[in-house]
């Protein structure tokens, strides 16, 4: 019996344990503090939803050895690219999300090849690499959208008649276009059914690609990049393959996220948006090395959960909000606690 | 391949182009920038006199873990922020001046040493990606960091001036005021020489550090650090303890960046309390990355100038982006594009070049084993 449990915590690891107990006794003091359980697991279930693609995207690269994506950024500004594109263009509805995924993918699949290529090129460090990229490009992107020639006056400053705003409302184009689809309202509680099946449609997707033959060789060139080239495999090409189809899903994934999220965020919004993405996947039982589908859903409600409960139940509790320190703490520390875990050889 | 074939060209002059590129790069970049800023040579020359003596302390606590072979230590924000701890304590206790300064420090150096410590410990977990590890541990501490300022100060910490207390009772506010020794160290010796004046009293200390440092290089333990950072598993057989020695250079590291926050933060005269810390990591390595450093190897003229390069770059960028664009937001954006893209720039070529080598290795190492088996069996 405690040896099982001894066995739990030891696969689970201590930090997963705490915040989850953490997380439960949230949910426990909830209704104590006069916060109605139900408005608490439907807006649980909204992050989750809207954050669950790109945390998604994490796990090819991962998968592959290239470690955490913390150049997430390239992906998220080619879905950038597509969402003002489509605004522009002024296609509304299911359509309007349609578009923007389509000019999405190409632009993430060109700068996932060279993403991959440099990353190639920098074997054994390209975590510090990728995260420099991801920040510089988003500084790069902040210079092209005060120049870039769009013209929608829904998105451009008032004053003056060019560059884009810092925030670009998608109400009236494709706001909630996934959550609202057969999405079920009882009461206060909500379920984007939509935006979820969209999910699973994609982990679904990523999950039986892994199952392929590519997936395998993707997965050998990761776990042991020698014996998967002694056994023809390819490893550089894995490598870049796994990189553009991270890069393709957090594309989408910052739609998905935008969509439910109602406004498209320019400029240095996008910083340190890998980061909160990273913590979720690591907190669903991840590790630099390998990583699952299970780990996406797990780790992405439990980060989410945190984030939707402690701001409610603290400022009930304390009278003030420190809902975003302690973001700060766990997601960080969840990511140094991956760091510094030697990766143990698999049986 | 390719690339060692150059950094080993006969022409000492393309080998000098070729290892000093980033520096260069700059040099060409500010000759365009700096004119078409239109500032003055006098409003330059003080700024960049200012930015020195403001910047210098920091960039220099980069050095040693450089040395010691951990890349470039991020986690200097972790002395960042006890620096800006033994600032908030001074100004409770009303101290000023330069008292007030070496009351900061003496309070921030014990807060620094266990920062340190703790960061040796899990850099020491995170062998080979120590840099990575650096910068999120930052990010982590700088949670701890909010969470004792805003929620433990004027609480559980006591805090007695109302002014530094934010209205609901406990918290620090967002910004305070250093006017109690704001410029104490600049202006304690300090000359003018046709209109640029010069804190020779900073100039003092940063060439008192830099000394140290030259020292430091010289003793047991630099040396030990040096033999860790060529090779972990060498010096462990020399008896060298290993963690024990990155362990200190990380302490080392921390304890100067808390002088260096401080030693800033006077000259700025006031604390962002929840950003001052954010970018100093950031802008501290792009400096010394600027300057010529690498990963591996980074010295005290890459710190100056890096720092003069860097912070020129700095200052005309948004005014050139105003001139040549008609948006100074632009020149704002560059400015931060280029910090960031030089860090990776660099980290890239070093890990590419560390690569390559690598693989010319086991190359050479491949065919001497076949030259080897071919003589056997031909002899």
């Amino acid at each position: 019996m405690f040896e099982g449990i001894a066995n739990l915590i030891e696969k689970a690891g201590w930090p997963r344990i705490i915040i989850a107990l953490f997380l439960l006794s949230l949910f426990v003091i909830a209704p104590f503090v006069n916060i109605s359980i139900g408005t608490s697991i439907s807006d649980t279930l909204v992050r989750f939803a809207m954050n669950s693609v790109l945390v998604l995207s994490l796990v090819p690269m991962v998968q592959s050895g290239c470690g955490l994506n913390f150049g997430m950024q390239l992906g998220v500004i080619a879905g950038l690219i597509g969402a003002v594109t489509s605004i522009e263009l002024g296609v509304t509805g299911l359509a309007g999300f349609l578009t923007a995924i389509g000019i999405a993918i190409p632009f993430a699949a060109i700068l996932g090849f060279f993403y991959g290529l440099l990353l190639n090129r920098v074997k054994g460090d390209e975590m510090v690499v990728a995260t420099y990229v991801g920040f510089s490009s988003v500084a790069f992107m902040s210079m092209m959208w005060l120049l870039l020639p769009y013209k929608s006056p829904n998105m451009i400053w008032g004053y003056g008649g060019s560059g884009l705003r810092t925030t670009i409302s998608v109400e009236g184009y494709w706001l909630g276009v996934l959550n609202n689809f057969l999405s079920i309202r009882i009461g206060n509680f909500f379920f984007p059914t939509g935006t979820i099946l969209f999910f699973a449609l994609i982990a679904l997707l990523v999950w039986s690609f892994f199952k392929t033959k590519l997936g395998t060789a993707m997965t050998a060139a990761g776990s042991n990049p020698v014996y998967a080239k002694a056994a023809g495999v390819n490893v550089d090409r894995m490598r870049i393959l796994s990189v553009v189809i991270s890069t393709v899903i957090a594309a989408v994934g910052i739609l998905v996220y935008e969509q439910s999220f109602g406004f498209i965020q320019l400029y240095m919004a996008p910083l340190l948006m890998a980061f909160p993405a990273v913590a979720a996947l690591l907190l669903g039982g991840a590790s630099v090395s390998k990583a699952s589908m299970g780990n996406v859903i797990i780790g992405a409600f439990l980060f989410q959960g945190i984030l939707t409960m402690t701001p409610s139940v603290m400022n009930n509790l304390i009278k003030s909000d420190m809902s975003e320190v302690i973001r700060i703490i766990v997601s960080n520390g969840m990511i140094v606690y991956a760091l510094t875990r030697r990766t143990k050889v698999r049986k | 391949m390719k690339d060692q074939s150059l950094t080993r060209a006969k022409n000492p002059l393309v080998r000098f182009v070729i290892s000093n590129a980033v520096p260069i790069l700059f040099v060409i970049l500010l000759i365009f920038a700096v004119p078409l800023s239109g500032f003055s040579t006098d409003y330059l020359l003080n700024e960049i006199i200012t930015r020195l003596g403001r910047n210098s302390f920091l960039v220099i606590s980069l050095l040693i873990p450089v040395m010691a072979g951990m890349g470039l230590n991020f986690g200097i924000v972790l002395g960042a922020m006890a620096g800006q701890i033994g600032l908030i304590f001074m100004l409770d206790w009303g101290v000023v001046g330069i008292p007030g300064i070496v009351l900061a420090m003496l309070i921030g150096t014990p807060i620094a040493i266990l920062l340190g410590m703790l960061a040796g410990m899990i850099l020491n977990r995170a062998k080979g990606r120590e840099m990575v590890t650096s910068m999120i541990l930052g990010f982590f501490i700088n949670g701890i960091y909010q969470l004792t300022i805003l929620y433990g100060m004027g609480s559980v910490i006591p805090i007695a001036s109302d002014k530094l207390l934010l209205p609901r009772g406990y918290g620090v506010r967002n910004a305070i005021d250093l006017i109690s020794i704001r410029k104490a160290l600049d202006n304690m010796w300090s000359i003018e020489i046709s209109g640029v004046s010069i804190p020779l009293g900073v100039f003092a200390i940063i060439a008192a550090l830099c000394i140290f440092v030259f020292w430091f290089t010289r003793t047991k333990l630099g040396q030990d650090m040096r033999a860790v950072g060529q090779d972990m598993q060498v010096a462990a057989t020399a008896g060298i303890n290993v963690d024990r020695t990155r362990t200190l250079s990380i302490i080392i590291s921390t304890v100067l960046a808390c002088y260096g926050q401080i030693i800033f933060l006077q000259n700025i005269g006031t604390i962002n309390t929840y950003n001052s810390h954010d970018q100093v990591g950031t802008f501290a390595i792009a400096a010394l990355l600027i300057g010529g450093a690498s990963v591996a190897k980074a010295t005290i003229p890459n710190v100056f100038i890096g720092i003069t390069l860097f912070h020129l770059t700095f200052i005309v960028a948004p005014r050139a982006g105003k001139e040549l664009l008609g948006q100074a937001q632009i020149g704002e954006f560059f400015r931060v594009f280029v910090s960031y893209g030089i860090i990776a720039i660099s980290l890239a070529l070093y890990a590419w070049r560390r690569q390559v080598e690598k693989e010319t290795e086991r190359r050479q190492a491949k065919a001497a084993i076949k030259a080897a088996v071919e003589d056997g069996t031909g002899g």
